[in-house]
């Protein structure tokens, strides 16, 4: 395989967690994807004879959808598929301890902070590395409530009937192309339980991280919150620069039984030659809230659009979502809403920022089916320009069958002004700090709901893209 | 007095960025530290392009003519230098950033102050902040309110005075300070300004208005008189009741005809 070539050229505006460490994989597939390959990750997962059968289907159908012709760009995508790896599997055995975790790995995690993380009481932390959960811990109280944070593979493992019964009935296979191929090779991600009535003040935090050369990832994370149960979960992406494109396709899927409560906060701050299509939906039963918090930065391309199924009769569905797209970036982003039952809510805030030559789209679907009588749905999608070259587009789609229902929908697009540029330059702050001002201004609805050491993250992550922002 | 001025204004000629014609047409104008200077003129007279061009606005060009400083000329700085050299404009139409807290954006203005390893300190900020907001009588939850951002008129200009307050700045510029505020809005803004004075007589000011009834509750050392780009007159208190009772309409016919 090629050296890894870190991309010449880049200040802190490019990628901060540009490190590339050594690999250690035992093994992994050849380039491409075709029958034997998928065979070859089951067989090395030790799966059931159902679920090698499952993705054998989920091949078939992948191979025979086309791709995409909305959204972003994605005619390079092809030749870039039959080039990564599919699977990569660093080590062969789970690690319980962070003792157990090998140097290498480890000063990866330290590079992204994770012992701090932990040790300030952000317990139950479950890290990917490439393709395996490596590192995974979980609060002993959690277990004697019987709440279950697992890999998806020991998920499968310990319990079947839980995972069978779950597994791929919130996205379908035949969802949409990139489902079925995550459907066919996934690997990695997390299986969360959360029984009856159980409430988890401590967030469950998963931090993924790609770090091999033209390897795709393709996380598959499926989460039960049983009736009357409280959680959340928050999971950080961070990627290496490399100078081949990348390729990131998770499916997730979130299961709320009635009267639950349910967060899934997102930062994903992937590198510049990224390709980032994911699918994440969650299905709303009564009365159960879901929340979906998604940050996106970095990427080439990044389609992803948090989705609420509101199937239970007053089910509540938000999605709050920012983007950031930088120079030769498009985030292709939004949310879907769908109304099913009577006197569902739902409410979508999209806010986006468009740097240099960066595009962001907002793409958002609210569809209230006949019979879910004074479902209520508001959608706002606010998107700022940083520089006259930065382009915004929004494509909402609404359909309502529903007479009795109530939708609203408010965009705006502002432009970073010269006034407000001045009046914070004659406070002595320079352009690019004046900038950034605005810019965490504008994101603040959204921040201020982060846990804070991600807030703080997010707004460094933005300073660090104003560099180079002025002239 | 102080012999040195800590603002000499000498021949200043100035005309918007892209265009043709000069609105500063040769001003002379000299502020020793500590004094209060007025202006009054006109509509049009280029009273708040003096103000800008004093600022470092980029939309205004410098065509002739020196600003100097406390000793050093400004004309290469950009507006965050002025700023940080201790140059303070109090806007007549302050920009709205929504999002950003007043409390936020005081720091972020204190730590552009800084040196790049050194931080404001969080705690230190919270009792300077707080101190600053007694003195002026403001509520400590304004601090907390997104910079003027769904303010009325009279928020707006005491948000200048509290970032006046916290800044300190050597040389304020107040650009039509008064315009849009009631009786008792003016009067807290001018208490503001005046216990400011009061507590630091070094620190100079340049008010600018069309108005005298600013100058009932801010007292200026010298009032100039500015028409048509330029000042025709200088003098103390009395110039400014003169002109409230003859008004502007004898300078600028005497403008007409050249001295």
């Amino acid at each position: 395989m090629p050296e890894n070539e870190l991309v010449e050229g880049f200040g802190l505006d490019e990628y901060q967690y540009g490190f590339v460490d050594e690999e250690a994989h035992v093994f992994r597939t050849r380039p491409g994807l075709d029958e034997d390959i998928v065979r070859q990750i089951s067989k090395h997962k030790d799966e059931p004879e159902w679920m090698l059968e499952f993705r054998l289907k989920a091949l078939k159908i992948y191979e025979s959808k086309p791709m995409p012709n909305w959204g972003g760009n994605l005619s390079d995508l092809e030749a870039t598929l039959d080039e990564i790896y599919f699977y990569v599997k660093p080590q062969d055995q789970m690690e319980r301890s962070w003792d157990d975790v090998p140097d290498n790995i480890k000063n990866t995690f330290e590079k992204l902070g994770i012992p701090e993380a932990e040790q300030k009481l952000l317990a139950g932390v479950g890290a990917q590395y490439e393709s395996e959960m490596v590192y995974h811990s979980l609060k002993e109280e959690w277990s004697s409530k019987g709440v279950i944070f697992d890999s998806i593979e020991d998920g499968l493992k310990n319990h079947p009937e839980l995972f069978r019964e779950h597994f791929a009935t919130v996205v379908p296979t035949a969802d949409n192309k990139f489902a079925a191929l995550n459907s066919a090779v996934w690997s990695g991600g997390s299986f969360v339980y959360i029984p009856k009535g159980v409430e988890l003040e401590t967030p469950l935090q998963a931090y993924f991280r790609v770090n091999q050369e033209r390897m795709g990832q393709f996380e598959r994370t499926l989460i039960i919150l049983d009736e009357g149960a409280h959680a959340h979960y928050i999971e950080g992406c961070t990627a290496p620069v490399y100078s081949t494109d990348s390729f990131h396709s998770g499916v997730i899927e979130i299961i709320l039984k009635q009267d639950s409560r349910f967060r899934y906060t997102t930062i994903q701050n992937w590198s510049n030659n990224m390709y980032n299509l994911v699918t994440q939906r969650a299905v709303v039963e009564q009365n159960a809230t879901m929340e979906w918090l998604d940050g996106n930065l970095g990427s080439k391309l990044t389609m992803k659009y948090p989705s609420c199924y509101l199937v239970g009769e007053g089910a509540h569905g938000e999605i709050m979502s920012i983007a950031y797209a930088s120079d030769g970036q498009h985030q292709d982003t939004g949310g879907k809403v769908v109304h099913v039952a009577p006197n569902t809510t739902s409410s979508i805030i999209s806010k986006s920022i468009s740097k240099g030559s960066g595009r962001s789209s907002y793409r958002g679907l609210c569809k209230v089916y006949e019979g879910a009588t004074n479902a209520r749905s508001n959608v706002e999608c606010d998107a700022l320009l940083i520089n006259e070259t930065s382009r915004t587009d929004t494509y909402p789609y609404i359909e309502i069958e529903e007479k009795s229902a109530s939708v609203g929908h408010e965009a705006t697009v502002s432009k970073v002004g010269d006034a407000q540029l001045f009046y914070l330059m004659s406070r002595g702050l320079s352009q690019e700090e004046a900038m950034a001002l605005i810019v965490r201004g504008f994101i603040e609805p959204i921040a201020k709901e982060l846990p804070l050491e991600y807030a703080v993250e997010l707004n460094r992550l933005i300073e660090l893209e104003m560099e180079g922002s002025v002239g | 007095m102080s012999d040195t001025p800590i603002l000499t204004i000498t021949g200043l000629r100035a005309k918007v960025a892209d265009e043709d014609i000069d609105i500063l047409t040769g001003l002379d104008l000299t502020l020793q530290p500590g004094e209060i200077h007025a202006i009054m003129g006109p509509n049009g007279s280029g009273k708040s392009t003096l103000a800008k061009v004093l600022a470092g606005h980029p939309d205004y060009e410098v065509t002739a003519g020196e600003i100097v400083f406390q000793g050093t000329s400004i004309h290469d700085l950009e507006p965050d230098e002025r700023a940080r050299a201790g140059v303070f404009l109090a806007f007549q139409y302050p920009a709205e950033v929504p999002g950003v807290s007043i409390a936020n954006f005081l720091r972020a203005a204190l730590q552009a102050r800084l040196e790049k390893d050194e931080e404001v300190d969080l705690f230190d900020f919270q009792d300077l902040l707080l101190e600053r907001m007694e003195l002026l009588d403001m509520d400590p939850s304004f601090a907390e309110r997104p910079v003027n951002d769904g303010f009325s008129g009279g928020e707006k200009k005491r948000n200048e005075i509290l970032q006046m307050a916290v800044l300190r700045p050597a040389l304020a510029l107040m650009d039509e300070t008064d315009s849009g505020l009631d009786i008792d809005a003016l009067q807290i803004v001018a208490h503001g300004v005046n216990t400011l004075r009061a507590e630091n007589p070094e620190m100079t000011i340049l008010l600018i208005t069309h108005y005298q009834r600013l100058l009932n509750y801010i007292k200026p050392d010298v009032v100039h008189v500015m028409v048509n780009g330029r000042i025709v007159r200088s003098g103390g208190p009395e110039v400014a009741l003169e002109l409230e009772e003859q008004g502007y309409a004898d300078w600028k016919t005497q403008e007409v005809v050249p001295a």
